[in-house]
């Protein structure tokens, strides 16, 4: 294991900077400020670079090339993309409930940014390590339900008004098996903080131990970021856009780069819980020692990259469900089986217990 | 332990705020033109018919109440999982008691069809 990585010496470079000049309260502030400016910085570099990505993938499987005018392999392409929404006209519609309205893409932006804050990018390289971590962010990707709904019932449009409540009713829906898929890692650390949760991985990844709870958690945070197969509340052919259909410019590209950004933030999770967050492969002998000269964060950014790309591959293998489909897999065949897997893991830890006489 | 907590409002004012300088920003770069037609809600090109803000489907409205009888439940399953390992045989019997009284809820309102979607 590597004693100290980049993130350590930056923070301990600014520690001895600044605490003699501000004392220890604003030191650890600045820190916060410096974290916060760094999850930005990735915020805004993954939604270009994921935005290709998708259209990438998507163009790989389906057998042609994907963008690939502006600039080399099209690298460039997300880049114009967005300058041309920048300049793009940010029309409000008649008869909008304009508060309503105006306001629900701003406050999408908020939950898909604050989960940052509890992600562990690498060793002791947690922006804001709260003691609470998963929960924390578990609340907050129920928040972004709200903005949805406020988008469909904003906007005086039909298309607009069901999607916003397929959105809540799917986001509430899958919302259940997710935190019940997280809850039997919780059991088995028995710490509700991210940097624990990776530290009680260094022996073996959780998602040997909880494969059904990974299972789960993937579906239902395919659900949870509106992705195909579960994309029922923008889905193309039915209601336009959803939500979405009354918004243009600036306005409409919140919507995405929220998106994108829960969707890094979903797989992010998924990294820390299940696929050992930023630890190397365990790997036994002189391969493992390899592994471990490879820094935290570019294994914590390779299994998030995978997980993307495994989500990006259900959109283009998946066909969309019927709104009745969803709701009954949700209820009906996700949340018992989550159940189960919480008695299951309880019983399991219990004799493992008994067994080692604790 | 409080100014963990004033880290994670700092994340959330910029939360608010990054979208909003974008919105300011993208105003400098547009041109802004208006008609009757073009301030029509979008339908395929027709008029839209009738009030938007109608009556909606119940079905909505019960799945949110199973959901809430759920969501309340993992307030209590969290603290629980997280001191699972210390609390011993007692706590582990009475939490699936607990789960088995919210079971016997769950499969009343599937047996009443709350969850079938008509």
């Amino acid at each position: 294991m590597n004693d100290s990585n980049i993130f350590m010496l930056i923070s301990s470079f600014l520690r001895s900077l600044l605490s003699p000049l501000l004392g220890n309260d604003a030191t650890d502030l600045s820190i916060y400020v410096v974290g916060l400016v760094g999850v930005i910085i990735v915020v805004f570099t993954n939604a270009v670079i994921l935005v290709l990505m998708e259209r990438k993938v998507a163009g790989f499987m389906q057998s042609r090339l994907g963008p690939n005018r502006v600039g080399p392999w099209g690298i460039l392409q997300t880049v114009a993309d967005t300058l041309k929404l920048l300049s793009k006209e940010d029309y409000q519609p008649r008869e909008v409930d304009k508060w309503v309205w105006a306001l629900a893409p701003a406050l999408l932006f908020i939950p898909a940014l604050g989960a940052y804050a509890v992600i562990p990018f690498d060793n002791q390289a947690v922006p804001v390590d709260l003691n609470i971590g998963i929960f924390y962010f578990i609340a907050l990707s129920s928040l972004s339900t709200l903005p949805f709904l406020m988008a469909g019932w904003g906007s005086n449009n039909k298309y607009s008004m069901l999607g916003g409540m397929r959105a809540v009713a799917q986001m509430i829906s899958y919302e259940i098996p997710l935190i019940f898929s997280i809850l039997g890692v919780i059991m088995l650390v028995g710490s509700l903080q991210m940097s624990s949760i990776v530290e009680a991985q260094s022996k073996v990844w959780f998602v040997l131990l909880q494969p059904v709870a990974f299972v789960i958690y993937v579906i239902a945070a395919t659900a949870e970021t509106n992705r195909t197969p579960f994309d029922l509340v923008e889905c193309e052919g039915e209601i336009v856009a959803g939500p979405f259909t009354e918004y243009s410019g600036m306005r409409w590209s919140m919507f995405f780069l929220a998106e994108y950004a829960n969707l890094f933030a979903v797989s992010a999770i998924a990294t820390t819980l299940f696929l050992g967050g930023w630890q190397p492969l365990p790997l036994p002998g002189a391969l493992g020692d390899i592994l471990q000269f490879i820094p935290g964060w570019i294994w914590f950014a390779a299994k998030t990259y995978f997980m993307i790309f495994v989500f990006m591959w259900f959109r283009w293998t998946f066909p969309r469900f019927r709104m009745d489909q969803l709701m009954s897999f949700g209820w009906k065949v996700l949340l018992p089986l989550s159940l189960a897997n919480i008695l299951i893991t309880g019983v399991g830890i219990y004799f493992y217990r008994v067994m080692i006489g604790g | 332990m409080l100014k963990e907590y004033l880290g994670i409002s700092l994340f959330l004012a910029a939360g608010f705020v990054i979208p909003i300088a974008a919105f300011l920003v993208s105003r400098l770069f547009q041109t802004r033109r208006t008609s009757r037609v073009k301030a029509d809600p979008y339908e395929c090109g027709m008029e839209t018919i009738g009030d938007t803000w109608v009556q909606f489907k119940s079905n909505y409205f019960l799945y949110a109440l199973v959901f809430v009888a759920f969501d309340v439940e993992t307030v209590f399953l969290y603290p629980w999982a997280v001191k699972f390992q210390q609390l011993g045989t007692f706590a582990f019997v009475e939490m699936f008691i607990f789960i088995a009284i919210l079971v016997v809820g769950f499969w009343y309102a599937w047996k009443e069809g709350a969850l079938e979607w008509k």
